[in-house]
C-alpha cells in the first residue's frame, strides 16, 4: 500500500521537500545538542523539563483523542465513523512517534535509552510509560495497516484483529493515565499532585485529538477525492466540545481548591502562571490567551449554529487547539516548576536551537502523517471513487 | 524482465558499493599494535588477573568492578593469588598503566572501539 | 508472484528472528560477578551504618564564612565544576539558604531575628524513603541497602532527569554541558561527570568506604555531626535525644535524614 504515498502531484512533493527542509535543519541542530550537551536548551536546575517534555505530553494527548473515533464505531457500533477510524488511528501513530523522538531528544545520554528495558524498574512510571506508548504504536500500526489493506481487498478484516482493536480502546485511555502519573504522583510537586490531572489530561485529549481530526478532515475533503463526511465532523465536533468544557471545568476546580483554602502551596503557582510572582510573569500573557481561546472555543462548539457551520467550525477547532497546546504545553510544566522547592523563581523560556529541534521532531510526525493519509485517501479513492 | 539492464546495472552497483571496505584496503592490513608498559608496569610483572585473562577480558572485569564499588560498596578485590586490590580504575589500573596513549589507545584505535571511560575517570592521576 | 514474494519475506523474518535470538539471550545471560579465580570484599577500614544520617547544629554557623569552607569541602573533593557563570547550569551537592528558602513550611511571620539571619546548609537529605529512587526507570538513582545512601550510578543514568522532578528539595543537579573546564581544581583520586547525567551529594560513600567521615563534616569544624540513625549510642542519636531538631519537608512523608538544630 506504501506505494499510493509516492505518487502526488507537484504540491505534495513540495510539502514533502518542504518537510525534508525542516527535519534536516532540525536534525542538524540536535547534533549541536549531542556535542555540547542539554545547555543549549532554556532548561535549569530548577526547570528539569521544558519544552520537549511540554510537547510530549501534549501529543500522547492528541494520540489519545484517536481513541474518540474508535471507541462509539467498536463499541456502540456508530456505523458512521467507520469511514474515519483509519484518519484516527494513523493520527495516533504519528503522534506517538513524535511523543518517543520528544522522549529521546531530550535524553541527557540518549545511547543509554535501552537501559529503560535493560534494567526493568516496576516502581517507575516512566518504565510502564515506555511500555504502554509503545504497545499503543504497535496496536495502531497493525490494526490501522491490516483493517486499510482489508478494505482495499473488499473483504472483511482478520478475525484476530478484534481483540486487539478492544485492547486498544482501554489502552488509549491508559497512555495518557500512565503520563499523567509521571507527573500527579511526585510529593514535591503541589501543582500537579492533583487526582483531577489525569481526568484533565484526558479531558484536554479528547478535546486536541478530535479538533485535529476535524481539520485533517476539513484539508481532506478540500483537496482529494475523499470526503470524510459532514455528519462524521458534526460527530466529532460535539466531542470536542463536551471535552473542552470538561476540560475548563476540571481547571476552574483546581482554581476553587487553591483559592478557597488559601493554602499557599497550591496557590503560588497559580499566581505564577495568571499574576507573576515576585516580578516574574512571563507566561501571564500566555496563560490568560490560552482561557480566553478555550472559552471561544467553547461558545463555538457548543453554540449548534457555529458548530454546524464548518467554517466557525474550523476556527473552533484552531483555537481550542492552541488554547489546550499552551495550557498543557507551557503552562503545565513551568507551572510546576516555578517556584521551586525552595520557593525561588526561576523562569524558564525556550531557546532557539531547543525550538528548532522541537519543529523538526514535528515535521518527522508531518511526514509519517501524510504518507499514512496518502496510503488511506488512496485506498478510499481507489474503493469508493 | 522488463527492466533487466537496470537491475543488473543497479545490482553491479550495489555489489561493488558494498565490498569496496574489502578491495579497497586489499594489501593494506594495518600491524597489531605495540604497546609500551610503563616502569612500574614492567616491575609489577603481572596484572591484577593473569595477563591472557585481561588481553580478553578486562572490559568485563572493570563491569563486575563499577558494579560492585557503586551499588554494593565493595572495594576490595583479592585475586587467585591472594593478592589485595582497591577496585579503582583511576588508581588502580591508571596508577600502574599511566600512559593511556601508548597503551590503551594503541589497542582500542586499533580496533576502532571507544570507550567512554575517561569521559569521568581521570587517566593518568599522579601525573607521572 | 504476489503471495510467494510475501510468503518468502515472512520465513525470512522469522528465521532472521529465530538466528538473532541466539547471541542476545547469550549476552544477557552473561554472569555477573562471579569469578572462579577471584573474589570481592568490603575494604577493611568501611564504616558501616544502618541509616547514615546528618545533624547540622545551626547554632554554631553565623554566617556565609562558616559555611564557605564546608561546601568549598565537598565541591572539592568531588570534582563538582562551580565555576559555571550560567546560574541555569549551576551544580551544586550542598549550598547555602535563606531560612524562608530552606524551611518553606515552616515560615513565620515574627521569627526571632537572629534565626531569621543564620544561613542555612541545604544538601541531599538521604530520605528513608526517597521518591527520586522509586522516580528512576533504571535505578541509576539507588538507595544501597547496606547503608542507606541514595546513590547515583553514573554509568547508568539516562539523563532523563525525572528524579530532579521527584525530588521535593531540589538537591539535584543536571549536567547541562561538559563539566570539566570548570573544575576549579581537579582531585585525581575521584572521577568527574560527563555531560547529561544528574548527580547530587553522595554522603561520600568513597570516604567512608576507606574510614573516613564525609568532607563537610570534618570540615565544620563540629558543626556537623555524622552517624547510625539506628545506632541508640551514636553522635546523631545523642544529638536527636537532647536538642529539638528540624527537618525540611518531613509532611511529605520522605523521612529525610538530614536534621537541623535551630
Amino acid at each position: 500500500m506504501l506505494e499510493l504515498a509516492v505518487r502526488g502531484n507537484k504540491w505534495y512533493w513540495g510539502w514533502m521537500v518542504v518537510l525534508l527542509g525542516v527535519i534536516g535543519a532540525g536534525f542538524g541542530l540536535y547534533l549541536v545538542q549531542l556535542k555540547f550537551g542539554l545547555g543549549i536548551t532554556g532548561m535549569s536546575r530548577d526547570v528539569s523539563w521544558g519544552f520537549y517534555i511540554a510537547n510530549f505530553t501534549y501529543l500522547v494527548g492528541v494520540a489519545a483523542g484517536g481513541v474518540m473515533v474508535v471507541l462509539p464505531y467498536y463499541l456502540h457500533d456508530y456505523k458512521a465513523y467507520g469511514k474515519i477510524t483509519i484518519l484516527g488511528e494513523f493520527l495516533a501513530i504519528a503522534s506517538i512517534v513524535m511523543c518517543l523522538l520528544f522522549i529521546l531528544v531530550d535524553l541527557g545520554q540518549p545511547m543509554r535509552a535501552l537501559n529503560v528495558l535493560l534494567y526493568p524498574t516496576p516502581n517507575s512510571v516512566l518504565f510502564y510509560d515506555a511500555i504502554v506508548l509503545n504497545g499503543y504504536l504497535f496496536l495502531n500500526l497493525v490494526i490501522g495497516w491490516n483493517v486499510l489493506e482489508a478494505e482495499r481487498n473488499g473483504v472483511h478484516y482478520q478475525s484476530w484483529l478484534k481483540p486487539l482493536i478492544y485492547i486498544s480502546i482501554p489502552w488509549a485511555v491508559s497512555i495518557h493515565t500512565v503520563t499523567a502519573y509521571l507527573y500527579c504522583g511526585l510529593p514535591g510537586r503541589h501543582f500537579w499532585l492533583t487526582a483531577v490531572l489525569a481526568p484533565r489530561f484526558l479531558a484536554s485529549a479528547f478535546a486536541a485529538g478530535p479538533a485535529l481530526l476535524i481539520l485533517l478532515c476539513l484539508f481532506i475533503r478540500r483537496f482529494t477525492n475523499f470526503d470524510p463526511g459532514r455528519q462524521q465532523i458534526q460527530t466529532l465536533a460535539k466531542t470536542v466540545a463536551y471535552a473542552i468544557c470538561i476540560n475548563v471545568f476540571f481547571f476552574l476546580c483546581e482554581v476553587f481548591v487553591a483559592f478557597y483554602s488559601q493554602i499557599p502551596g497550591h496557590t503560588t503557582h497559580l499566581k505564577y502562571l495568571f499574576v507573576g510572582l515576585h516580578g516574574h510573569g512571563a507566561l501571564v500573557p500566555w496563560m490568560w490567551g490560552s482561557m480566553i481561546l478555550m472559552v471561544i472555543g467553547i461558545v463555538l462548539t457548543v453554540t449548534p449554529a457555529t458548530r454546524k457551520n464548518e467554517t466557525s467550525l474550523a476556527i473552533a477547532c484552531i483555537v481550542i487547539i492552541m488554547g489546550t497546546w499552551i495550557d498543557k504545553g507551557l503552562g503545565m510544566i513551568s507551572g510546576g516548576f516555578v517556584p521551586n522547592p525552595m520557593h525561588e523563581v526561576n523562569e524558564y523560556i525556550p531557546t532557539v536551537p531547543e525550538i528548532g529541534i522541537t519543529l523538526g521532531v514535528y515535521a518527522i510526525g508531518a511526514l509519517v502523517l501524510t504518507v499514512l493519509y496518502k496510503m488511506a485517501v488512496g485506498v478510499k479513492e481507489e474503493v469508493h471513487g | 524482465m522488463k527492466d533487466k539492464k537496470k537491475i543488473l546495472a543497479g545490482l553491479a552497483v550495489f555489489i561493488a558499493a558494498i565490498t569496496f571496505p574489502f578491495w579497497y584496503n586489499m594489501g593494506k592490513a594495518a600491524p597489531a599494535p605495540e604497546l609500551e608498559l610503563t616502569a612500574k608496569a614492567k616491575a609489577a610483572k603481572v596484572c591484577v588477573m593473569p595477563t591472557a585473562f585481561m588481553k580478553a577480558e578486562h572490559m568485563q572485569l572493570l563491569d563486575v568492578w563499577r558494579h560492585n564499588v557503586v551499588r554494593n560498596g565493595e572495594r576490595a578485590f583479592v585475586n587467585a593469588e591472594g593478592k589485595l586490590f582497591n577496585m579503582s580504575l583511576s588508581n588502580t589500573c591508571l596508577d600502574c598503566h599511566s600512559n593511556k596513549a601508548q597503551f590503551c589507545d594503541r589497542c582500542h584505535e586499533y580496533a576502532s572501539v571507544r570507550p567512554y571511560c575517561c569521559d569521568c575517570h581521570i587517566d593518568n592521576p599522579k601525573g607521572e | 508472484m504476489n503471495n510467494s514474494r510475501r510468503r518468502f519475506l515472512q520465513i525470512a523474518g522469522v528465521s532472521a528472528l529465530g538466528l538473532g535470538a541466539k547471541p542476545v539471550l547469550n549476552a544477557f545471560a552473561a554472569g555477573e560477578g562471579e569469578g572462579p579465580d577471584f573474589h570481592l570484599a568490603r575494604g577493611e577500614d568501611a564504616l558501616d551504618a544502618k541509616q547514615w544520617a546528618l545533624v547540622i547544629d545551626t547554632r554554631k554557623l553565623h554566617s556565609s564564612a562558616d559555611l564557605e569552607p564546608i561546601i568549598e569541602a565537598c565541591h572539592k573533593v568531588h570534582n563538582v565544576p562551580t565555576a559555571i557563570v550560567n546560574k541555569n547550569h549551576e551544580i551544586k551537592w550542598i549550598w547555602e539558604a535563606h531560612y524562608h528558602n530552606a524551611f518553606t513550611d515552616k515560615t513565620n511571620n515574627f521569627l526571632n531575628e537572629e534565626v531569621e539571619h543564620r544561613p542555612f546548609l541545604l544538601l541531599c537529605n538521604h530520605c528513608e524513603n526517597p521518591p527520586c529512587v522509586r522516580a528512576c526507570p533504571t535505578q541509576a538513582t539507588f538507595k544501597r541497602e547496606r547503608d542507606g545512601i541514595v546513590l547515583m550510578d553514573f554509568h547508568r543514568c539516562i539523563g532523563c532527569r525525572f528524579c530532579m522532578a521527584a525530588c521535593p528539595f531540589g538537591a539535584r543537579s543536571f549536567n547541562f554541558r561538559d563539566p570539566r573546564p570548570f573544575i576549579r581544581e581537579t582531585n585525581k583520586e575521584f572521577p568527574t561527570r560527563a555531560k547529561g547525567v544528574v548527580e547530587k551529594c553522595n554522603f561520600c560513600a568513597e570516604r567512608l568506604a576507606v574510614g573516613k567521615m564525609p568532607a563537610c563534616v570534618e570540615a565544620s569544624n563540629g558543626a556537623l555531626a555524622f552517624g547510625d540513625l539506628y545506632d541508640e549510642h551514636s553522635e546523631v542519636r545523642e544529638l536527636l535525644k537532647e536538642n529539638y531538631t528540624i527537618r525540611r519537608k518531613q509532611t511529605l512523608g520522605t523521612e529525610p535524614s538530614v536534621y537541623y538544630i535551630v
